[in-house]
């Protein structure tokens, strides 16, 4: 499984440093985002900083939806669904080897985005080690919801609307965590509130998710 | 062509008494909740509310999506894997969905006058309204065209992801409010203890839309069967005008096959001059 996990991300990096498409196109999208956040607050500095945590994890999840999309785009042509099924490859290993692809370029992205947060938005960060450890559990969790929904939305010729309708709900409690966990990070949340709670939640939703897709992953690609 | 097996004599009747037994256990709640029962001394006429709110919340939030999680997961399982529960989670969801949205209008309708506004951000009301959105992906999901076994597969997995989203989504939203403020504004004062008619008519109020579920699940489920069985007819009898096209002329020729439900921008005499092996030239009079 962890074999066959391995080649699946090696594979779909691969593709991603040769086209260089989340690079090129989702990055300066959130980016974007950012800046649209920032028009819609104004000018002042004080909204911003106070609402960089929720904005940071707004724009993260627009990224995902592309981030999966894209991964998902990746196995549409040259049949490349059914040459995976045919591999022989560990269904569990297929899908955490998606994820674990999602979740690299989910991972530079928040790094572009943290910067773009702490630069654009002037937002200082108290403890990097909870910033660091919303971003990892965070991210485990939306790659792994977002593979999910991805392979079911794959064969589908309405994905482009259906994915983001079906994902932005599921991760909402991630959105919610992540934001919450931030604030705390960065000193902007209700006095006295700590990280620790929402990375707890943060850990569970990745790894009930996780634990999901590799059960689950066999029975979507049987066929269809 | 088979019959369809709700159709069976037996089952209608089921279907129909369980009916009536619905509708007038709710005329029964509705007449006790609205003239029996007495005012409440804090919450005056507004309290009727409780007869029918948290009756239909209990449908929307346990029965209906409960049934519907169990439905997906066992139609998951390749043991207990049948159409039925496919079926049976499709039209529990989407019965559900009817369920989730009167929770969230009688809620409202209870919020303005007590609390003053029609939506807080409430730990209960925001967890119910992410329930109700889950669900309508599992609709839209429904929707999506394509041979019934992959929609099955698609809406278990689906209704799966959802599910286990519930108690998550349900604890992380608890977690939201709690932690920022220290009293909640909907404290659950709205659960008094109550007593006598008061407790009957809730009781019966269960009954009855517990009762109502029911009876749509198995209408729902009865439609679905039988829009499966036109499906299949349909496309029979498209299959067979093609292959009448495609019979050898006999006087009339293709030209004249009349409506047919085809759905290419070919026309029936194409198709019928392709599968007679002709070429279209040869066709023209």
């Amino acid at each position: 499984m962890w074999r066959d996990a391995l080649l699946v991300a090696g594979k779909d990096l691969r593709i991603e440093m040769r086209s260089r498409v989340v690079l090129n196109q989702v990055a300066p999208f959130a980016i974007v985002v950012l800046a649209l956040f920032a028009f819609a607050l104004g000018p002042d500095r004080a909204p911003m900083v106070q609402g960089a945590a929720g904005l940071f994890w707004v724009a993260v999840l627009f990224a995902a939806v592309l981030a999966t999309q894209r991964s998902f785009a990746l196995e549409a042509n040259d049949g490349t669904r059914d040459g995976l099924r045919l591999s022989g490859l560990d269904p569990a290993g297929i899908f955490l080897g998606k994820a674990a692809a999602v979740a690299v370029q989910l991972i530079v992205l928040e790094v572009l985005l943290t910067g773009g947060v702490v630069l654009l938005y002037g937002a200082h960060v108290r403890s990097y080690g909870s910033v660091v450890a919303a971003c990892a559990a965070g991210t485990a969790g939306l790659a792994a919801v977002g593979t999910l929904y991805g392979a079911l939305a794959a064969g589908v010729r309405v994905r482009e609307t259906l994915l983001p309708f079906l994902l932005l709900p599921v991760v909402a409690p991630v959105l919610l965590a992540g934001t919450r966990a931030w604030q705390a990070a960065l000193g902007t949340g209700p006095g006295g509130d700590t990280a620790d709670p929402w990375l707890s939640l943060l850990l569970v939703f990745a790894a009930v998710y996780l634990a999901l897709g590799v059960v689950i992953f066999g029975s979507l690609q049987e066929s269809g | 062509m088979t019959r369809p097996v709700a159709s069976s004599k037996r089952s209608t009747r089921l279907v129909r008494i369980i009916g009536v037994v619905a509708v007038v256990s709710l005329a029964a709640t509705v007449w006790l909740g609205l003239w029996v029962t007495p005012p409440d001394k804090t919450q005056g006429q507004l309290v009727r509310l409780v007869y029918i709110h948290p009756p239909i919340a209990w449908v929307a939030l346990y029965l209906a999506f409960g049934t519907a999680a169990l439905g997906s997961v066992l139609w998951l399982w390749p043991r207990t894997r049948s159409r039925f529960w496919d079926r049976l989670a499709a039209s529990a969801m989407e019965v559900g969905v009817v369920f989730t949205a009167l929770t969230l209008v009688t809620g409202a309708i209870w919020g303005r006058p007590t609390w003053g506004v029609w939506w807080a951000w409430d730990a209960r009301l925001t967890s119910t309204a992410l329930l109700l959105v889950l669900q309508l992906g599992y609709l839209a999901l429904r929707r999506v065209p394509g041979d019934a076994d992959a929609r099955a597969r698609r809406c278990a997995v689906g209704a799966v992801i959802a599910g286990v989203d519930v108690p998550i989504v349900h604890f992380s939203v608890d977690w939201w409010k709690t932690l920022h403020q220290g009293a909640t504004v909907l404290n659950p004062d709205l659960t008094p203890t109550i007593h006598g008619i008061m407790a009957w008519t809730l009781l019966l109020g269960f009954v009855a839309l517990t009762l109502v579920f029911v009876w749509m699940l198995m209408v729902r489920y009865r439609i679905q069967v039988l829009s499966e069985v036109l499906e299949g007819a349909e496309l029979e009898m498209a299959l067979h005008e093609r292959w009448a096209e495609g019979a050898p002329p006999d006087g009339h020729g293709a030209t004249d096959a009349g409506p047919v439900a085809v759905v290419d921008e070919e026309t029936p005499a194409q198709v019928g001059s392709r599968a007679r092996g002709e070429q279209p030239a040869e066709l023209v009079p």
